[in-house]
């Protein structure tokens, strides 16, 4: 007799296992239909490999892993594929998903791969390879892809199977053991010889499946594994509590199995990896338990993975109008689906369709009394009232360090709670929010970093162009001085008396001249400018290459003079265009986004209107020169531009007639008021 | 000498003191030069509560210019709409200070999560939401199609505004499957705010015999 441990807490649900068990595993009907979800496994979704209107036989792969983290789809049936859409799928959201649909034809035909007659022949890792093409995943409820669990990360000495079963109303790998005790032997050694041969190979069942202990007992007669019997109590069949039940040895916080050199797998999964290797199968049915007092023949059922249960339900005598909720999984740790057109997944072990009094609605619930039940029966040792105070408070940082990663949301506190306190829907919310909270972490530090590097950039281009202004104004008085070196002296006297004379001619006139030197500047300018305009405003199709010109002359004029007359330093430093335009632009964005901040927060619907209004029409006459001078240099974004435009005043006409709707509104209102005074 | 010591015994005490003062200001002295901690660990650690999105909402040019300034005493906690009520929550506990409502002035918390989007069709390529992209999540060259990288994106809009055609909408983050999280459950007020007296009292009203 094997020494057991026992594990902290737990409970003892009624195990309503019975109603199950009372005939041998039956087929489901085969579907008409099935919707094979791309993500039914943890890891990435699946990358179809079909097209819509392909036909299908069963066992053809129709999505492949992508990448490693991930597992292959199968077809469950023959037929055709009708689309590749979102569906409802078991998500606990209830939200869809993609998945591929099949139509069956009804024939059923089936490919497979090629059996392997003599397993010891080929090496592990091909083995391996054969339950990738397979396209297994934990068939325990969890789904983990099973070709990287069996390529553990430190070689693993014991490997335990999981029969326990331990949540009440699920009976599939009951069946299963009891039936099929030979395969799930023969499915276990393949396991064992994938992995090495390990030092144990363990199998450990709950003490309330006699009948499944005595058939495997004897199957395993003379083999390397021992069936071991462990006390009935829930969560047994946890990973991590069957491990200290078998071994004694506690997985520690943040580590994985693999790390004591363990390994955890569902008979299930076992037999599926037998079929896979020793016949050519690949996954495409499970055995699902389906079962509550709605449905009339409760039982195990081997069904086809896609099938709908809107569609297999009523096979088996659903009663749809007393059908108060329906759950995949059991009573403590399911899901409620409120979509009956959600299919079997590769995880659904069972359908619970229970009546009102057999599963009532939970009581709402009330404030905590701190009785500290939770606490006593914590599988995980965790402090179940704690974490609800801090999950109330969000405070993660306390979450954390009281370890609500650890727990594996079993929901025997819940099951314990006097006020009814739905627990583990708190604990799943935190952890939600936590993980959001790290993405959301790791996102902002980017931010962060992307920013600082930005900046950077932005200084030293700054300072590389100043580097090549002062370059270029050394090259320039370099030139200058040499171009005056050479200079004979009879110029140099030359331009020394021209120099004098300049400067007394200067100083004669010098404010007249000023004034003068200005008058004319303005001239020019103003001709420059109202040419401009001209060309703006004339319609193109009339020649304007005379205006033109003329622009041109004035411009040259313009320039000429300037060039004259060069305009002091002091003058240019005042004007506002030389200020670095960057840190212009920045604080100018800056001081917008406030205003439009601080009006939209007080503003009254109308009044916003009224602001988004006039900012149209001001960014409406910007477009609108925009589009001008586009069609005078007729470029080819003119017809961008002119797109931007038209929605920008279909974007005022529409705010216009919302604001005169809510004036009218309002008019409306003060005629009422005033009639009723 | 000694005697004199002996005799007025509170000069050894005066002395000794007066030693230890010199020592220990020496030692203190010597640890600030040597243990000297550049840049104000403070801003750094305000900085990393900020969202990051640079929107400059708060009226300074990024979030490490808001973050020195908190340090500094000049702005309050409350000027960070993308970080909201959490934010401040957490700025507060970091500074000890009491956690006070959002400030209007600055904008309002934004219930959804949005990333710019480019209308590539109608992109003319000018460059200027390159330009205004604070955390460079905008690809294109000029004359070319622009582009944002969704995963790069704070949603700050700043590129919104100098976009010449319209071009650049702010979309909602669409919630997949992979990042979907349970909501917590309401709490126990809410529940009991929603019933009445006739919910707790038990009652034959219902089922006259």
């Amino acid at each position: 007799m094997r020494k057991i441990w026992d594990i902290h807490g737990g409970v003892h649900p009624p195990q309503n296992k019975t109603q199950s068990l009372q005939d041998s595993l039956k087929d489901a009907p085969l579907p008409s239909l099935v919707v094979l979800p791309l993500s039914m496994h943890v890891g990435a979704p699946a990358i179809p490999c079909v097209a819509v209107g392909d036909k299908v036989k069963r066992g053809q792969m129709v999505a492949e892993p992508s990448g490693g983290f991930s597992a292959a789809i199968h077809a469950s049936i023959s037929g055709e594929v009708i689309a590749l859409e979102d569906r409802p799928i078991s998500h606990p959201s209830g939200n869809p998903g993609r998945a591929i649909v099949i139509q069956g034809d009804g024939l059923d035909e089936s490919v497979g791969l090629n059996p392997i007659e003599d397993y010891r022949q080929v090496q592990p890792a091909d083995l391996v390879a054969r339950v990738n093409e397979a396209g297994i995943a934990g068939l325990g409820g969890a789904g983990f892809p099973t070709h990287i669990k069996l390529k553990p990360i430190s070689s693993v000495d014991t490997l335990i199977i999981n029969g326990s079963e331990c949540e009440p109303y699920i009976t599939a790998d009951h069946c299963l053991m009891r039936e099929f005790p030979d395969q799930v032997i023969q499915g276990v050694q393949v396991l064992a010889y994938i992995l090495g041969e390990p030092k144990q190979v363990l199998i450990g069942i709950e003490d309330n499946k006699p009948d499944a202990i005595e058939a495997l007992k004897n199957a395993a007669d003379g083999t390397q594994i021992e069936v071991v019997s462990i006390p009935t109590k829930y969560p047994s069949g946890g990973e991590k509590q069957l491990i200290q039940i078998l071994t004694g040895l506690e997985v520690a916080s943040g580590k994985l199995p693999a790390n004591l050199g363990i390994m955890v797998q569902n008979p299930g999964t076992a037999v599926a990896v037998l079929d896979a290797v020793t016949k050519g199968q690949v996954l495409t049915s499970r055995i699902t338990t389906i079962v509550g007092e709605n449905i009339e023949q409760s039982g195990n059922y081997r069904v086809r993975i896609g099938t709908t249960l809107a569609e297999l339900l009523p096979q088996l005598g659903l009663d749809v109008d007393k059908t108060h909720k329906m759950v995949l999984g059991g009573p403590m740790m399911g899901l409620a689906m409120p979509d009956l057109n959600t299919p079997v997944l590769k995880i659904t072990n069972c359908v619970l369709v229970p009546s009102a009094a057999e599963l009532p609605d939970p009581e709402p619930a009330q404030a905590c009394i701190r009785c500290g039940s939770c606490a006593e029966v914590c599988p995980a040792q965790l402090l179940p009232q704690q974490l609800f105070w801090f999950a109330q408070a969000e405070d993660h940082h306390n979450l954390q360090n009281h370890n609500l990663f650890d727990c594996i949301e079993c929901g025997a506190c819940s099951y314990v709670c006097p006020s009814n306190i739905p627990l583990v829907q708190y604990y799943r919310a935190s952890k939600g929010a936590i993980r959001e909270a790290d993405r959301e972490h790791i996102a902002s530090d980017r931010a962060r970093r992307r920013f600082e590097v930005r900046n950077e950039r932005i200084e030293r281009e700054a300072q590389e162009r100043e580097a090549k202004r002062a370059a270029r104004m050394q090259a320039a008085k370099e030139k200058q001085a040499a171009s005056r070196a050479v200079e004979t002296d009879e110029d140099m006297v030359a331009a020394a008396m021209a120099r004098v004379k300049a400067q007394s001619a200067q100083e004669a006139n010098s404010s007249s001249n000023d004034q003068a030197i200005q008058i004319q500047r303005q001239s020019l300018q103003d001709r420059v400018e109202s040419l401009q305009i001209k060309i703006k405003a004339v319609e193109p199709d009339i020649d304007i290459k005379p205006l033109e010109s003329e622009l041109a002359n004035a411009k040259a004029q313009l320039q000429r003079f300037e060039d004259q007359n060069p305009v002091s330093e002091e003058e240019a430093n005042q004007s506002p265009a030389s200020k670095p335009e960057t840190q212009d632009s920045a604080s100018a964005a800056i001081e917008r986004a406030k205003q439009k901040a601080l009006l939209q927060g007080e503003l009254s619907e109308s009044e916003k209107l009224a602001q988004s209004l006039e900012s149209l029409t001001k960014r409406i006459s910007k477009a609108e020169d925009r589009v001008k001078m586009a069609r005078l240099e007729s470029t080819d974004t003119l017809e961008a531009l002119e797109n931007g435009l038209e929605k920008l005043l279909a974007k005022q006409s529409e705010a216009q007639a919302r604001l005169t709707e809510l004036q009218s509104e309002q008019k409306q209102e003060q005629k009422k008021e005033q009639e009723a005074e | 000498m000694t005697e004199f010591f002996l005799e007025h015994i509170v000069f050894i005490a005066v002395l000794t003191l007066t030693g230890l003062a010199i020592l220990f200001g020496a030692i203190l002295g010597a640890a600030s030069v040597k243990f000297k901690v550049e840049g104000d660990p403070l801003v750094e650690q305000i900085d990393t509560l900020l969202p990051q999105t640079q929107c400059g909402q708060c009226g300074y040019p990024g979030c490490k210019p808001y973050a020195t300034a908190i340090a500094e005493g000049k702005a309050n906690i409350n000027r960070c709409p993308p970080g909201g009520h959490s934010t401040i929550q957490s700025l507060a506990d970091l500074l000890g200070v009491e956690a006070i409502p959002l400030d209007a002035e600055h904008g309002v918390e934004a219930e959804v999560k949005t990333v710019a989007y480019i209308h590539e069709d109608l992109c003319i390529g000018c460059t200027k939401c390159i330009q205004a992209c604070p955390v460079d999540a905008i690809l294109g060259a000029a004359k070319q199609m622009h582009t944002v990288i969704v995963s790069e994106c704070t949603g700050c809009d700043l590129c919104v505004e100098p976009c010449p055609v319209d071009c650049i909408d702010m979309l909602p983050v669409e919630q997949t499957l992979s990042d979907w999280a349970w909501k917590l459950p309401p709490s126990t007020r809410e529940v009991l705010g929603n019933m009445q007296a006739q919910d707790f009292i038990g009652s034959d009203r219902d089922h006259p015999s």
